[in-house]
C-alpha cells in the first residue's frame, strides 16, 4: 500500500514537473513550418487584440476560435486586419502582409480554431440570373442594387463590392465580417454563392449601355445631374440669349 | 401705273389674293396681328417658364415613342430576351416589355432615357420659374389665378413623374409603390378604402399598372395640357409683367413683339432645351432598369430613392420620428402620415394660397404689372429663402444614406443634423437674407446719393484723401443725388455709365479688335471718359454738379 502510494506520488510529482513543457514542446514540434511562422506573424500583429490563445480580448477583439481561414483570408487580404484603430467598423485599406504571409497566418488559425475553409475551383461556375435573383433577395437591402454599397446605422457601412475578387467574397459570405450575416452552406448552398459572385462580377464588368453610369445609384445622382449638369446648362442658354437683346 | 392705284389694302400678289380668301371666311387676320404683335420683355428669367414648357412638348412627343412598345400587363412571364444576367427570371410584362424597349428596340434606350432627363427637367423648370415669380412679386393681383393653375401643374408634374416612375415595374419603383400604398393606408377612416379602390384590393393586386398608365399617358397628360393652354392664354390676356425701368410703366410692356424677334428666340430655346436633353438621354445613363431588376415584394436595395422633386417626402420620413398614435379599440395612425400626407399638404396649401396671404397681410389690393427687385421686398424674399431652406434640408436628407456612405458620416449623424437643421436653418436663412436685402437696399440709396466710387482717390492740399464719386444725375448745394429709387437696377460701376470704354462685344469670343475699339472711342471725345479725365485734375466742388465728386455728408 505505502509503495503503490510512494509510486503514485512520485508519478504525479514527475508528471507535474516535466509534462507541460514536454507538452508544448511536442506541440510546436508537430507544427507546419507554415503554422509556425503563422504563430509567429499572429504573435506579432495579432495578439494584443486577439489574445494568447485566440481566445480575444474583451472591448478590444473577438475570439478567433471557429473564425477559420475563410475569416483570416477575408480580413488580412482586404486590409481590414491588423486594424489601425478601434472604430464603428475596419476599413479596408491595402493589404499589409502578401500572400505567402496571408497563407502562413490562414493555416495557424485554421489549426488552432478551426472553422470554415476556403472554397476551391471556379467561383463563377453558377447561373448569372439566379445569382442576380439571391443577390436581390440576400444581399441588395444592404449593398445596394449591384453592389455599390450603402449605409448602416452609427458610422457601420456595407461596403461596395467595387474591388472585391471572387474569393473576398465567398470568404465573407462564410465567415460573415463586421455586420455582416453568416450564409452558412445551409443557407447558401455553395452552387449559389458561386451564382451570385457570378453575377456580381458580371454585372460589374459589364459596360452601361446608357452612357456615363454615375455611380449606379439611381435617383440621387441623377438628380445631381440634371440640377448641375441640364438647368445649369440651360440657365447659361439663357443668360447668352438675354444677353444678345 | 396701275399698282398704285389700287386702294390700300387690297392685295395684288398671288399670295396676299390667298391670304385674303382664308381672312374672308375665317376672320383671323386681326387676332393673328394682335398676336403676332404681342410683345415678350426680354430679360432672360422670363424664359425659365418656356424651358418647362419645351421639356413637356418633348416629354409628348418621346413618351408617345414609348407607348409603342411598353405594355402595362402584369401578366407573369418568363423572359427569354437579349439581357443574358436576366434570362429565365420570372417578371411581370411591363418590366419584361421596358427591358425589350432598351436592348431591343432601335432607339429605345436612348428615348427612354431622354424622356427621363426631360422629365426630371420639366419639373426643375417649373420650380425655377415657380421661383423667379414668386421672389419678383409677379403672382400679385391680377394675377393670382395664374399661380393657382402654376401650382396645379407642379402638382400634377408630381403625379406625372411618380406614375411615370413606377411604370417599369422595376425593384426600385416597385419599393416607391410599396410606399405610396402604405402612404395611402396611413390615411385616418378612409385609408383602407381609398386603397382598396385604387389597388383594386390588397397590394399590389393585378390592376393597378394598368391603371397608372391610363393615369400617365391619357388623364394627367390631358389636364396637363389643358391648364398649360389656359395658363398661357391668360398670359397673353393679361399681358406680361416686367421689370422696371426707363420708359416702363404699369401700362405697357417693353420688349420684342412675338413675330419675328421672339418666335426666332423660343425657337432658339426649343432647340437648346432639347439638344441639352439628347445628349443627357445619350450620354448619361438614367435609371437603368435592367441593374434594379424585377419587382419581388420581398426584396428591396439600401438607397431606394423616388426622383430627385419627390425626395424631400422621404426626407421627411427619414427625419419624423417614429411616433404611432394607438387609439382606443385597436386602432392607429401610423407615424407614415404626418410626414407624408400632413405636411405636403401644408406645403401645397401655403404655397397655393400665398398670393392671398401677402394681399391680406400688406392690404395691397392694387394691380400691379412692375416686377419687384427681391431686395426691395425683404420679408416676401426672407420668406421664400426660408421656405427653400426647409425644402433642400428635407430633400438632403431625402438622399441621406448616400450621402453618409459617399462621405463616410455616420448616418445617425446625418440623420439628427436633419432634424436638428430642420428647425434651426430656416430661421437662421430668414435673418440673413433679411440682412442681405437691407443691406443691398442702402447701398442703392448710397450710390444714388453719393455717386458711384470712381476708385480714384484724390489729396486735398490739407492733406486728407478722399475717393472721387461720380454723382449718376444733378445733385444739391450739398453734392447730395437728386435722383429717387425707381424699382430698377443702379449701376455699380463706373463702365456701367461709360466710365470705361465700352465692353468689347462677342460672348464666347471677342468679335473685334480691343485696340481698334479704344482708337473708335479716342476719337469720340465726347465719352464721359474724357469729361472725367478733364474733371478729376479740378476741385470737386458741389458747383461741379454731374462731375466726379468727394463724398459729403
Amino acid at each position: 500500500m505505502a509503495g503503490l502510494m510512494a509510486a503514485l506520488v512520485l508519478t504525479g510529482t514527475l508528471y507535474s514537473a516535466l509534462s507541460p513543457a514536454h507538452a508544448t514542446e511536442e506541440a510546436i514540434q508537430s507544427e507546419s513550418s507554415a503554422e509556425a511562422a503563422g504563430r509567429e506573424l499572429y504573435e506579432r500583429s495579432c495578439i494584443t487584440c486577439h489574445g494568447e490563445n485566440l481566445e480575444g480580448v474583451p472591448t478590444r477583439g473577438p475570439s478567433l476560435i471557429g473564425a477559420g481561414e475563410a475569416a483570416v483570408y477575408f480580413q488580412v487580404h482586404t486590409g481590414r486586419m491588423p486594424l489601425v484603430r478601434q472604430e464603428a467598423q475596419a476599413p479596408d485599406k491595402p493589404a499589409i502582409f502578401n500572400d505567402e504571409e496571408i497563407d502562413q497566418l490562414m493555416a495557424y488559425i485554421q489549426a488552432n480554431g478551426g472553422g470554415p475553409t476556403l472554397p476551391s475551383g471556379d467561383l463563377r461556375d453558377g447561373d448569372l440570373a439566379e445569382g442576380g435573383e439571391l443577390f436581390r433577395l440576400n444581399c441588395a437591402q444592404c449593398h445596394n442594387f449591384v453592389g455599390e454599397g450603402g449605409a448602416l446605422s452609427s458610422g457601420k457601412r456595407a461596403p461596395s463590392l467595387e474591388d472585391a475578387n471572387d474569393l473576398e467574397i465567398y470568404s465573407a459570405m462564410l465567415s460573415g465580417p463586421e455586420n455582416m450575416p453568416i450564409f452558412g452552406d445551409n443557407q447558401l448552398t455553395p452552387e449559389e454563392k458561386r451564382s451570385i459572385i457570378n453575377y456580381i462580377q458580371t454585372v460589374k464588368e459589364q459596360a452601361d449601355p446608357g452612357g456615363a453610369g454615375i455611380g449606379r445609384i439611381g435617383p440621387v445622382a441623377e438628380g445631381v445631374v440634371i440640377w448641375v449638369v441640364g438647368v445649369a446648362a440651360l440657365l447659361f442658354g439663357i443668360f447668352w440669349m438675354g444677353s444678345k437683346a | 401705273m396701275a399698282r398704285t392705284a389700287t386702294a390700300p389694302g387690297v392685295p395684288t400678289t398671288p399670295l396676299g389674293k390667298a391670304a385674303l380668301e382664308i381672312d374672308d371666311r375665317l376672320i383671323v387676320a386681326g387676332p393673328l396681328r394682335r398676336t403676332l404683335n404681342k410683345v415678350f420683355p426680354d430679360h432672360w428669367s422670363f424664359l425659365l417658364g418656356e424651358i418647362a414648357l419645351y421639356s413637356f412638348v418633348i416629354l409628348l412627343l418621346s413618351g408617345t415613342y414609348l407607348t409603342f412598345y411598353y405594355d402595362a400587363a402584369m401578366t407573369e412571364v418568363v423572359y427569354e430576351g437579349t439581357y443574358a444576367p436576366m434570362r429565365g427570371l420570372e417578371m411581370t410584362a411591363a418590366y419584361e416589355s421596358t427591358l425589350k424597349l432598351s436592348f431591343d428596340v432601335r432607339g429605345g434606350l436612348f428615348i427612354r432615357q431622354l424622356h427621363h432627363w426631360a422629365a426630371l427637367l420639366f419639373v426643375a423648370a417649373i420650380v425655377v420659374h415657380l421661383l423667379r415669380i414668386f421672389f419678383t412679386g409677379a403672382f400679385r393681383r391680377p394675377r393670382e389665378t395664374n399661380w393657382l393653375i402654376g401650382v396645379a401643374l407642379l402638382v400634377l408634374s408630381f403625379a406625372m413623374g411618380f406614375t411615370g416612375y413606377s411604370l417599369p415595374d422595376d425593384l426600385l419603383s416597385g419599393t416607391g409603390l410599396r410606399i405610396v400604398s402604405a402612404i395611402i393606408l396611413s390615411i385616418p377612416v378612409v385609408g383602407t378604402w381609398v386603397h382598396w379602390a385604387v389597388f383594386d384590393g390588397d397590394y399590389v393586386g393585378e390592376e393597378i399598372l394598368g391603371r397608372m398608365y391610363i393615369v400617365h399617358v391619357l388623364i394627367v397628360p390631358a389636364i396637363l395640357l389643358g391648364l398649360i393652354a389656359v395658363h398661357l392664354l391668360m398670359l397673353v390676356k393679361q399681358k406680361h409683367t416686367q421689370f422696371p425701368g426707363p420708359g416702363r410703366t404699369e401700362h405697357n410692356v417693353v420688349g420684342n413683339r412675338l413675330f419675328p424677334a421672339f418666335a426666332v428666340k423660343a425657337g432658339g430655346l426649343f432647340f437648346i432645351v432639347f439638344g441639352v436633353c439628347a445628349a443627357l438621354g445619350g450620354l448619361v445613363q438614367i435609371n437603368p432598369v435592367w441593374l434594379w431588376g424585377p419587382y419581388n415584394p420581398a426584396q428591396v436595395s439600401a438607397a431606394s430613392q423616388p426622383d430627385w422633386y419627390v425626395m424631400f417626402l422621404d426626407g421627411s420620413t427619414r427625419l419624423f420620428p417614429a411616433w404611432d398614435i394607438n387609439l382606443p379599440g385597436n386602432y392607429t395612425i401610423p407615424a407614415l402620415f404626418w410626414p407624408t400626407v400632413v405636411l405636403p399638404g401644408i406645403i401645397f396649401t401655403l404655397l397655393a394660397a400665398y398670393p392671398v396671404i401677402e394681399r391680406k397681410l400688406t392690404r395691397d389690393e392694387a394691380s400691379h404689372h412692375l416686377l419687384q427687385r427681391p431686395r426691395d421686398v425683404p420679408v416676401r424674399t426672407s420668406l421664400g429663402m426660408m421656405a427653400l431652406a426647409f425644402y433642400i434640408v428635407l430633400m438632403f436628407s431625402g438622399g441621406n444614406d448616400v450621402i453618409a456612405e459617399k462621405f463616410d458620416i455616420s448616418l445617425n449623424a446625418m440623420t439628427w443634423a436633419g432634424r436638428i437643421g430642420l428647425v434651426i436653418v430656416p430661421p437662421i436663412v430668414y435673418l440673413l437674407t433679411y440682412r442681405i436685402c437691407l443691406g443691398l437696399q442702402k447701398h442703392d440709396r448710397e450710390v444714388l446719393e453719393h455717386g458711384l466710387e470712381t476708385g480714384v482717390i484724390r489729396r486735398l492740399p490739407h492733406g486728407e484723401f478722399i475717393e472721387v464719386h461720380q454723382p449718376l444725375g444733378p445733385v444739391d448745394e450739398h453734392g447730395h443725388g437728386q435722383l429717387a429709387y425707381g424699382g430698377a437696377p443702379v449701376p455699380k460701376r463706373m463702365n456701367q455709365v461709360g466710365g470705361a470704354r465700352r465692353a468689347i462685344r462677342g460672348f464666347f469670343s471677342p468679335i473685334e479688335e480691343p485696340a481698334r475699339v479704344e482708337l473708335e472711342q479716342r476719337r469720340d471725345e465726347h465719352g464721359l471718359s474724357a469729361a472725367e479725365s478733364r474733371e478729376l485734375t479740378t476741385s470737386g466742388r458741389p458747383s461741379d454738379g454731374g462731375r466726379p465728386q468727394e463724398p459729403r455728408d
